[in-house]
Order: structure tokens, then C-alpha cells, then sequence
């Protein structure tokens, strides 16, 4: 229990480092924020109706805890555009991205789990150092670049699906499903090579083990072997770089939702900056941040949780 | 490709990697005094062709006046007929820029950093790896994209701005290489010669520290220019008429469909390069790690 | 401890090879190796480490580690069936369930991540096809009968959460889940206290009486053989270079390594700080073997026949006492 008391600790003075530097960001940085806000074609009396409805009249640590306190009470401000509150703005598109982080991380652990396996248990083989180069070169392909590739494979060679258009999972789970297929695609066709060299990689040392000895003179056939006995072991550092790769997800969200016209945050974020909408900007900034620091100590607390070795050591004696 | 025993030499792959960068490198230099149209000139009469076609009425970059002469478009032309050779080529000149000098920053400073914090320990480090764990907290495309819309998108933002993200992997990867080092007698055997503090950094941890975090670097420039395509690509980089990389991959997604070449003749560029920097460092740091003890 | 030596052997061994793969090249681990052992007897296998006998006992079980190579004139019977030449689908069906082996170190040897329980009723619903409820109940029955106190408790807890000589039981009661007729028992004692040794051993013996098994006992310490097996062999650099019923082993230890690790055994009836005896050198690079006799250059008796012609390993007297030794030690 003390470890997690401490880890939250740790945790929210992230959060707190992390929002003050996003607000500094913007406030300490050269140029006047009123000018970037209002863009070239924006008149003296426009600036200034800016500068007042940003507060920039006003003194900054005065301005840092203003926006701290409405910060915590929900408040982030309103959107320039919309006028729609910003942090609703932001909730009502989270759900989008999530769904998006969920199929794609399923999707390349589909693809990495088999050849993970099969890459440990047949080590140095003509297929393993295949699908190893394989990986290599996939590494190389940027997001968006594999996301092209995707449409102009499955959306415009073979027809099978859709490039574009999303479809509310309320409206119908089988096109909602049918929409996020390319996008969760793009992302987990570069993912899945991360994930398939370390699972690979502690298999190999697992399979060392006596205990998968053990396990083979109980008679048990390799299938067996490979699944019961030896992935729980391996599977460690796979759910840990999960984890980091979730919250990269969020930045490559972005790339991903904007060419597949997804309503999701990232795709927000880049709209904002297109339209230069300030408070937007930063509200996404500040929360995608926050996320992506909560699903880092998640993560850290789970691996605690699987590890049964470090669980019980923590809890009661033997 | 750590398992392959015969990794340890520097074969065929390196080699290729090589030619490839130096032909890139070479064209990005020499770009002016081709004879090839300029890049953002249009031809209407070409929009989006395919690779291979010939044209009468080319203007070359080099030549005034009205002289003609037939030009093949080996790669093609774009959706505003702008032949992609010569944007190919003047767009690396962006790409290698952001992809050799943003990384030079986060080494530098990065590299220096770590090797203080690896060095002196106490205080100095923990201070060092706490701003280094904030700054990996903010997801980098977040944080890259909040810089442009708050600086401005130029070539020296952008610079600046993928530098400063690559400055804890550099720190990270020098802190761990000086720790290592440190503990072993060359170092001990220079302190019993009454060498300062400052004169062993210099000369024994600095040097071997340099070779390891500059092969990683070669792997952080590949990067780089993916993201700096990633940014062109969403329009948040530098600026058109310039062109990039990133930037003909976006214009070309319109024609998809009927004129693939547009997007997939620069994505291809874009992927030997990665991939050539790559296969560099990778055939680099296995050549130099054979024999030396792996933890 | 009976003798039957009329029925049929369970365990038939002739000119075992193994080579093994090094990264210097193929090494003849297991090397011209023949055993016979018949139901409910004990054979006891003794020597140092690397000298190839828990390689032996893997050869036996067919679980070698990859691109190993068993040359097709090596035969290994059980119960009349060839282990060698079976199908690996069918030799699945045996091993963990007639023949079961037991490893050195429990620690190591059993699933970190996996209840006790759960790694014995495993084997009971793999091989006996039972539902897991029944195989569960089966297995805190067993880790009764090993004796393992508490064992309804002990069954849902984690292998780290024993101490080491449960952690033997435990894996003892793996191995008898589906009451073999051979049980393989290497080392099963050198990674626990001594304190806990002969606990362990008794219960191997006592459970061996009653379940009729026969089992082979390999250890490195002569000591351990000792009123506990009916038979011994003792294996230098993969070959056996003396093997007789047990009593006559002790009685007239013929070969002058078998009088080596005699000595080494420290005694109780020793005089206090007395010096402990070892055997000089070191075994031979297994890749690199010497022409002769391959203990020879640790050999107090060596003559220059040692070094030059391999001995091999034959009858000295009619109760079946063999030996591989040009010089083989006066008899009593």
C-alpha cells in the first residue's frame, strides 16, 4: 500500500510540473500572444479585445493560479470559434480516441503475440530472421506514410473498405467497427514490431529456464509449453512497453485521426492550431499530457499487480 | 538482427546505406546547378503524369530567356505539375537539415548533461534526471505541435524545437554509458595519477562516451526525419512553397487513387533514407559491441 | 530393496550416445553408456559435475537439449519399447506419466508464476484425462502424502512462498502424480540444507517401497548411494568407469576414482580439522578428449598404457562387478 500512496504522490507532482510548464509555454514565450491568437489580419481593437478576454492585462503568477483554480473546477475556458465549453469540447471527443487506442493495441498484439512466439521458439530460423528484417524495415515506414499505404491497399485497390467516414458506435457497432479497421491498421502495423521483439526477446530467456524443462518431461506437448507455461513468465516487459506505447499512441492519434477524418482529440488538437484557437490548444495540450502521465504510473502500478513474486513479497509472509 | 552471428562485420547493407546517404546528401548540395526545372514551377499541361514522361516545353532553373528543350519527368510531375525530381531533391535539403541538425543539439547538450550527471552523481544527477523525466512526460508530438502554433513554423524553430525533445534519449544514453565507465581502472588508474576531475572527464570518459551516443544518434536522425515528414505532412511544418518531403506526400493524397506516384514516389525516397540511417547505426553499434561484455 | 532378477528389465540401456552441441563443435557428452534395471531396484549414479549424468538421464527421457544428436545405434528400451525410435507424440504420453523425472534445483525447476497446486494437477489432467475439480483434489492428496502439512493451503500458494525442502516435495509429488514406473531423481538433494537431505531421501525410499517403482538416484555424492540403492555406477567425462551392486561396490572399490571420491567424503569419526581429501586436477576438455584412459592425468596409478589406450569396461568377477581400469585396485 505504501508503494501506491507514493506513486500517486509522484504522480500529481508530475501533473502539477507538467500544467505549470504548459502554461508557461505559452506566457513566457517571445511574441505577443494577442498577435499569435488574433493571426496577421487582426485589427488594434481586435488585439486588444484579446488581450483582455485572455487576461494578459494582469500579472503571471496572478494569471497562474487563476487559471490553476478554473483549471481544477473544470474550467479550462471557451473555445474562440465554438464558445462551447472546453473541457466538455474535449470529453465528448475522448471516447473516439480511445476506441481508436483500444483496436489498434489489440490489433498489433494479434500481430506480435504469434510471431513473438514463434520467433523465440524457433530462434535464428529462415522464418524468424525474416519477420525480424521484416520488422526492421517496418520501423522505417513513418505513420502516415503506412496509413497511406493502407487506404490505397484495402480502400482503393481492393475495395474492401472505407478510407473515410466515421459512424457513432450509438448509430451502428458494425460501420463504427468498419471505421476504425484502417486507422487501427496504420497504427498497429508499425506497433506490433515493438511489441513482437520483447516478447520475443524474454521468451528466449524463459525458454531457458528449468522450469520449461520441467514442464516438458510432465509430457506436456509444445503448444502447451509455449502458452501455459512459458508467455505468463515472458510477459512482463511486453505489458510495460504496452503501456509506454499507449501513451505514445496519443501523439501518433493525431497523425491518424486527421487523414481518416476520425472526431477524436488529436484530431481536435490539429483543427485548433488550424484555426487558432487558443484556449483549445492549450486545454488539449494540458489534458492529453495529464493522460498520457496517468497511464505511465498505471502502468507501473499494474506491473507491480501481475508479478505474483512481488505481490505477496509486499503483502503477507509465506 | 542482434541475434545473427555474422552481424559483427560491416557488410553489404552498411555499404548500400552508405551510398545512398552520400547520394542524397550529394544531390541536396549540388541541387542548384542541375538541369532540371525549379520546383515550384507549374506545367499545366502535366498535371500528375507518370514517371517517364516526356515533355517539349520545360523551362530549366539554370537557363534565362525562352529556350525550350524535351525533359523527361522521371519521377513524375505532381497534381500542380511541378516535377517531383527537383522538389524531391530541394526537399531533402529540409529533411537533412532537420535530421542532422536537430539531433546535433540534443547531443550536444543532451550528451554533455548526461555525462555530468553520469560523472558527478549526488544532487547534480538527481536534479539532471528529474528535468529529464519531465520533459519525457509531455508526448512529443503534443509538444511539438504546441510550439509551432505558439513560435511559428520556420526551419530554425523546427530545429529547435526536435532538438530540445532529444534531449533526454541523449542524456539518458550518455549518463548510462559514463556510469558504466566509471567504474572501470582506466579511470581509477587516471585518478591515482592525480588527474583532476575535469582532465579525466576530458580525456577518458568524454571519448569513449562520444562513440556510443553518436552511433545512437544516427538512429535519433532517422527519426527526425520522419517527424519532420509527419509535421509537413499535416501542414505544421515549414511552410509551401518549400518544398519537403512530408509536404508532396500530403498534396499527393488527393490523387491517390488514379497518380499513386505522387505520394508514394516521395514516401519511398523518404524510407531509404530512414532506413539507410538505420542500418547504419545498427550495423555500427553491433560492430563495435562484438567481444565487449554485454550486460 | 529386492532382487529379481528373473523378470524383465524396465529400463534397458545399450551404447547410449549423446553428442551435444558446444560452440566449439559436437561434444560426446553421454559416451557408449549401457544399463539394465529391473522393477522396484534402485540404481544409483555417481560422479562430478559435467561428468554427463543428467545429460544421461535426459537422453533417457528424449528431452535433449535442440540439435543434439543421438546416433541410431544407441537404444534405450522401456518396458520392451524403443524411447529413441518412438514418435515424439507418442513418447509425450509417456514420460511425465510412467517414467517421471525429478530436478536439482526446486527453485528453479518449478513455475514461478503458477500455483503448486495447479503444476500437479496439470500432469493428472493431462495424462488421466480427469476434471480439473478431481485433479485438484488429487493433488492436495498427494502433497499429503509427501508430507507437506496444511496441504489444502499449501496447494494455492506460489513456489517462493515454500521453503526449499517443501519445494522438493512438491516436485516429488509432481513426479508421482500418475504413479510411474520409473522415476529419475537427479540430484534432488544437493540444492536443499543438509538437514533437510535425508528427510527427502527417506521419503523417496519409503515411497518408492510402496509404490513398487524403480528409480535411478543420481548424485555426485558416493555417501548418498549408500544403503540406498542396490545398484551403482559411477560415470567420469560420460563414460562408466565402474558399476556393481552396491554392496560390493563399497566392500571392493576396484577403480581408483571410485577410491578418490571414497576419500573425499568427509567422516564424522575424522579427527577435528582433519585436512579434506580432494582429487587433483581437472576433468578433460570434453572436446578435446586424451587418447587413453581419461582419468589418467589425475591417476595415481597411471602407467603409460593409461595415457596411450582407452580402457573399457568389463567383467571382473561374476557377480557383475564391472570396471573400465588397466590397473584397477587390489581386491580385499
Amino acid at each position: 500500500m505504501q508503494i501506491l500512496v507514493q506513486k500517486t504522490v509522484r504522480c500529481a507532482l508530475v501533473i502539477l510540473a507538467v500544467s505549470a510548464l504548459t502554461f508557461l509555454m505559452i506566457n513566457l514565450l517571445p511574441g505577443d500572444t494577442a498577435y499569435i491568437v488574433g493571426g496577421e489580419e487582426a485589427t488594434p481593437a481586435d488585439i486588444e479585445a484579446i488581450r483582455k478576454s485572455l487576461g494578459l492585462d494582469q500579472n503571471i503568477v496572478v494569471r497562474y493560479l487563476t487559471w490553476l483554480k478554473n483549471a481544477a473546477s473544470g474550467d479550462l475556458g471557451e473555445s474562440y470559434l465554438t464558445h462551447e465549453p472546453v473541457l466538455s469540447t474535449i470529453i465528448a471527443r475522448l471516447p473516439v480516441t480511445l476506441e481508436l487506442l483500444i483496436i489498434s493495441q489489440c490489433m498489433a498484439l494479434i500481430l506480435a503475440l504469434p510471431f513473438g512466439i514463434v520467433g523465440a521458439y524457433r530462434s535464428n530460423s529462415m522464418v524468424d530472421r525474416l519477420v525480424n528484417g521484416i520488422g526492421f524495415a517496418t520501423l522505417s515506414i513513418p505513420s502516415f506514410v503506412m496509413a497511406l499505404l493502407t487506404i490505397y491497399l484495402f480502400s482503393i485497390k481492393l475495395r474492401w473498405l472505407p478510407a473515410t467516414g466515421y459512424v457513432s458506435l450509438s448509430a451502428n457497432i458494425g460501420a463504427n467497427l468498419k471505421s476504425f479497421v484502417l486507422p487501427g491498421l496504420s497504427i498497429a502495423m508499425i506497433e506490433w514490431v515493438v511489441l513482437m521483439r520483447v516478447l520475443r526477446s524474454d521468451m528466449i530467456t524463459t525458454l531457458g529456464q528449468d522450469y520449461i524443462l520441467m514442464a516438458k518431461a510432465k509430457g506436456l506437448p509444445p503448444w502447451r509449453v509455449l502458452l501455459q507455461h512459458a508467455l505468463r513468465p515472458s510477459s512482463f516487459t511486453l505489458i510495460t512497453v504496452l503501456g509506454i506505447q499507449i501513451g505514445r499512441h496519443l501523439g501518433e492519434a493525431v497523425i491518424v485521426e486527421t487523414i481518416f477524418a476520425l472526431p477524436g482529440i488529436g484530431r481536435l488538437l490539429i483543427d485548433s492550431i488550424y484555426a487558432r484557437d487558443y484556449h483549445m490548444v492549450q486545454g488539449c495540450v494540458l489534458l492529453i499530457t495529464i493522460g498520457y502521465v496517468i497511464i505511465n504510473s498505471v502502468v507501473d502500478l499494474l506491473y507491480t499487480a501481475l508479478d505474483p513474486r512481488i505481490r505477496t513479497e509486499g503483502g503477507h509472509a509465506g | 538482427m542482434q541475434d545473427k552471428d555474422t552481424g559483427n562485420r560491416l557488410g553489404f547493407t552498411f555499404w548500400i546505406s552508405i551510398v545512398w546517404i552520400v547520394l542524397v546528401v550529394f544531390s541536396a548540395l549540388t541541387a542548384s546547378w542541375w538541369t532540371i526545372p525549379e520546383p515550384d514551377k507549374m506545367d499545366w499541361d502535366n498535371l500528375s503524369v507518370r514517371p517517364g514522361t516526356v515533355t517539349d516545353n520545360a523551362i530549366f532553373q539554370n537557363k534565362t530567356g525562352k529556350e525550350t528543350s524535351p525533359y523527361t519527368y522521371w519521377l513524375g510531375t505532381d497534381t500542380m505539375g511541378r516535377d517531383q525530381v527537383s522538389r524531391i531533391v530541394y526537399g531533402s535539403r529540409i529533411s537533412l537539415s532537420v535530421g542532422l541538425l536537430a539531433p546535433m543539439i540534443g547531443l550536444l547538450i543532451g550528451g554533455l548533461l548526461g555525462c555530468l550527471a553520469g560523472f558527478y552523481r549526488g544532487p547534480l544527477e538527481s536534479t539532471i534526471v528529474a528535468a529529464m523525466d519531465i520533459i519525457l512526460a509531455f508526448p512529443g508530438l503534443v509538444l511539438l505541435l504546441a510550439v509551432t502554433f505558439y513560435l511559428g513554423a520556420s526551419l530554425k524553430n523546427l530545429i529547435f524545437s526536435l532538438g530540445f525533445l532529444t534531449i533526454p534519449v541523449f542524456c539518458r544514453v550518455a549518463r548510462a554509458k559514463t556510469l558504466a565507465l566509471s567504474g572501470l581502472e582506466f579511470v581509477q588508474a587516471a585518478r591515482l595519477t592525480g588527474a583532476g576531475n575535469m582532465a579525466i572527464m576530458l580525456r577518458e570518459i568524454i571519448p569513449n562516451v562520444i562513440v556510443s551516443v553518436a552511433i545512437y544518434g544516427l538512429l535519433v536522425v532517422a527519426f527526425m526525419i520522419m517527424a519532420e515528414g509527419a509535421l509537413s505532412f499535416l501542414g505544421l511544418g515549414i511552410p509551401s512553397p518549400t518544398p519537403s518531403w512530408g509536404g508532396m506526400i500530403a498534396e499527393g493524397k488527393e490523387v491517390l487513387d488514379e497518380s499513386p506516384h505522387v505520394s508514394m514516389i516521395p514516401a519511398a525516397i523518404m524510407f531509404m533514407t530512414v532506413i539507410s540511417f538505420n542500418l547504419i547505426g545498427d550495423s555500427l553499434r553491433s560492430y563495435f559491441e562484438r567481444g565487449k561484455h554485454q550486460i | 530393496m529386492m532382487i529379481c532378477s528373473d523378470t524383465q528389465p524396465i529400463l534397458e540401456v545399450n551404447d547410449l550416445r549423446a553428442l551435444l552441441p558446444t560452440r566449439r563443435g559436437m561434444v560426446n557428452a553421454v559416451d557408449n553408456i549401457s544399463l539394465r534395471l529391473h522393477p522396484g531396484r534402485t540404481l544409483g549414479i555417481v560422479g562430478e559435475s559435467g561428468c554427463g549424468k543428467s545429460m544421461l538421464a535426459r537422453a533417457i527421457m528424449g528431452l535433449l537439449p535442440a540439435r543434439s544428436i543421438v546416433p541410431s545405434e544407441s537404444i534405450v528400451n522401456f518396458k520392451g519399447h524403443s524411447l529413441i525410435s518412438m514418435k515424439k507424440a507418442r513418447l509425450r504420453k509417456i514420460i511425465g506419466r510412467e517414467i517421471a523425472m525429478i530436478f536439482q534445483d526446486p527453485m528453479t525447476s518449478l513455475n514461478p508464476v503458477m500455483k503448486v497446486g495447479q503444476q500437479i494437477a496439470e500432469v493428472i489432467c493431462f495424462h488421466l484425462k480427469v476434471s480439473r475439480k478431481n485433479a485438484h483434489k488429487r493433488a492436495v492428496e498427494l502433497l499429503d502424502l509427501v508430507g507437506i502439512p496444511m496441504a489444502e493451503q499449501r496447494a494455492n500458494q506460489y513456489p517462493h512462498q515454500l521453503s526449499g525442502g517443501l519445494r522438493q516435495r512438491v516436485a516429488i509429488a509432481i513426479a508421482l502424480a500418475c504413479e510411474p514406473k520409473l522415476l529419475i531423481a537427479d540430484e534432488p538433494t544437493t540444492a536443499l540444507d543438509v538437514t533437510v537431505q535425508a528427510a527427502i531421501l527417506d521419503l523417496l525410499a519409503a515411497l518408492q517401497e510402496e509404490k513398487q517403482m524403480a528409480m535411478i538416484l543420481i548424485t555426485h555424492d558416493l555417501g548418498v548411494v549408500a544403503g540406498r540403492t542396490d545398484e551403482t555406477a559411477v560415470m567420469y567425462a560420460g563414460k562408466i568407469v565402474e558399476q556393481a551392486d552396491t554392496k560390493e561396490l563399497f566392500h571392493q572399490m576396484r577403480m581408483p576414482y571410485t577410491h578418490a571420491l571414497m576419500m573425499a567424503i568427509p567422516r564424522l569419526a575424522n579427527r577435528p580439522h582433519t585436512k579434506l581429501q580432494t582429487i587433483n586436477g581437472q576433468p578433460p576438455d570434453m572436446v578435446d578428449l586424451p587418447p587413453g584412459c581419461r582419468f589418467a592425468s589425475r591417476c595415481w596409478k597411471a602407467q603409460p598404457l593409461c595415457i596411450e589406450n582407452e580402457p573399457s569396461l568389463k567383467r571382473i568377477n561374476g557377480q557383475g562387478h564391472k570396471i573400465a581400469c588397466w590397473y584397477p585396485l587390489e581386491s580385499i
